[in-house]
């Protein structure tokens, strides 16, 4: 009887550990010339990646759509895999994914892991407040005020390291900062500018809030890649082509409709950085 | 290696402070807990039918509701909508959310122990407190709870370990603690991410395995023979 249980969890595990395997191993050459190709993004980003039930929709997927195209990937050969944040290297370490156009800031950390191709925008940190408020104009005007941010985030650890005399609120989605934004419980919401546009433009919010639109910090978001990848330089080459024909221009305005959001101008549209 | 050791240098002392957060939580939690579910187990067992009634919906009700919302009820409502304020800091006054939060979630749990603790002491034990004019609370505080805790002191070993682990939902009440904390690292030192998990990981074996041995020794030691 002992020695069947044994046997039995044993067996489980070499099942376990082959099916691991295999799920590491699959999709690891279908960066070139494999039949389809499977890309990170955000489902819950409204804006940049977001699921709208079947469809995926913002700038972020815009771009992907765009770069994957030029690779050769026809939009129907396109595999979209959810890839919230703290996931990212992993996802792209294990092959799980090809590419990632996940909000994803480039960072010296992240390269340790990671290869980054781009950047193909440059966002900076920037405040989302009630339509009616006039009292926060910018970083400088927020002592006092209750702010909320992402738990983890860099926007929360940049306001908590530079501005101590902010009180704020993490919360685990932007969704329940807005909810807090909404109510009054806090008088403005931090991260990313566009990020913030891409929330205020979801037809449920629109109207209510308005971007700031005094950046305080520089990200610059890449698409993310293994290290092995091949593909970096023909990516850049595919971003440059986006912006000269006016479609990365088209699709960002289309996304943050409505907000009187525009990106920093002196920063954008950005120039790829040379692959390593 | 040399990337976790400077991971040490960078959030060593930020660790270690967000999980003395977690302890505090668990502290105040623990004891809000036992006192919250001592009075729902006398609820339960009283011979009042609107107490009985109302111990069971309680703990029926919050037993069966995730704590991460009763958290984020806490935040997005009392505090959002509400505009509760257990103190004036804004920082304690999440802080304190929190504790109230586990301990409603807990109680549930604290209360269903103590009770199990109470069906271990023989229906005699009640007789004779009543035999020799014993009313129900000093019944009860004299014969019945004495055994029952001791009875109990494994389910609520084990209670007390769900809480321990369970402070780090308090992330969602915008708590300073580990789980938030982890977020943060693996944010900004993704080269090291599965080694911050593992170390996390560590801190709560350090403290939860001394919990569990100290429990299963208590619950021998103290059993009531009969």
């Amino acid at each position: 009887m002992r020695k069947s249980r044994i046997s039995a969890v044993a067996a489980m595990a070499a099942a376990a550990a082959l099916a691991l395997t295999g799920c590491g191993g699959s999709g690891g050459d279908t960066g070139d010339g494999g039949d389809t190709v499977k890309i990170g993004i955000k489902f819950d980003q409204p804006g940049l990646g977001f699921k709208d039930g079947e469809a995926y929709k913002g700038f972020d997927v815009d771009v992907a759509k765009y770069v994957a195209k030029e690779l050769g990937f026809a939009e129907d050969k396109i595999e979209w895999v959810s890839a919230p944040s703290a996931n990212r290297e992993t996802l792209l370490e294990t092959k799980q994914v090809d590419m990632i156009f996940a909000t994803y800031s480039i960072t010296d950390a992240r390269k340790e892991r990671v290869a980054f191709a781009g950047p193909y925008f440059v966002a900076g940190q920037d405040l989302l407040v009630r339509q009616d408020d006039t009292s926060i104009t910018g970083p400088d005007t927020l002592t006092g005020k209750k702010l909320c941010s992402v738990t983890g985030s860099t926007s929360a650890k940049k306001v908590s390291d530079s501005y101590p005399g902010v009180a704020l609120v993490e919360q685990g989605g932007y969704a329940d900062c807005l909810g807090l934004l909404e109510t009054g419980g806090i008088d403005a919401v931090t991260t990313d500018d566009i990020i913030l546009a891409g929330l205020a433009a979801t037809p449920a919010n629109k109207g209510k809030f308005k971007v700031v639109g005094n950046t305080f910090s520089e990200e610059k978001y890449g698409v993310g890649l293994n290290k092995e990848n091949t593909t970096c330089a023909d990516i850049n080459k595919a971003i440059t082509k986006m912006i000269d024909s006016g479609e990365w221009e088209k699709s960002l305005k289309a996304n943050t409709e409505g907000t009187g959001y525009t990106p920093n101008a002196k920063l954008n549209p950005p120039t790829p950085e040379p692959c390593a | 290696m040399q990337g976790y050791l400077s991971l040490w240098d960078e959030y060593g002392g930020q660790m270690l402070s967000a999980f003395w957060g977690n302890l505090q939580l668990t502290f105040w939690a623990a004891i809000g807990s036992l006192v919250l579910g001592t009075i729902l187990a006398l609820m339960r067992i009283s011979p009042v039918p609107s107490f009985r009634a109302f111990g069971t919906s309680y703990v029926n009700i919050f037993r069966n509701t995730p704590l991460t919302i009763i958290m984020t009820f806490g935040v997005l409502v009392l505090f959002g909508v509400f505009k509760v304020q257990f103190s004036s800091d804004f920082n304690l006054n999440f802080f304190q959310i929190a504790i109230v939060g586990l301990t409603i979630y807990h109680s549930a749990f604290v209360c269903e122990a103590i009770r199990s603790g109470v069906n271990t002491v023989p229906l005699g034990q009640a007789e004779a407190a009543r035999a020799i004019g014993l009313s129900f609370m000093p019944a009860a505080r004299l014969v019945i709870l004495p055994q029952a805790f001791r009875g109990a002191i494994a389910p609520l070993g084990n209670v007390l370990i769900a809480l321990i682990k369970n402070t780090t939902v308090a992330v969602a009440g915008s708590v300073a603690e580990i789980s938030g904390l982890m977020k943060t690292m693996l944010e900004f030192r993704a080269d090291v991410g599965i080694l911050i998990f593992l170390t996390i990981a560590v801190f709560f074996v350090i403290v939860v395995i001394p919990v569990g041995l100290l429990t299963t020794y208590l619950s021998k030691k103290l059993a009531v023979a009969r």
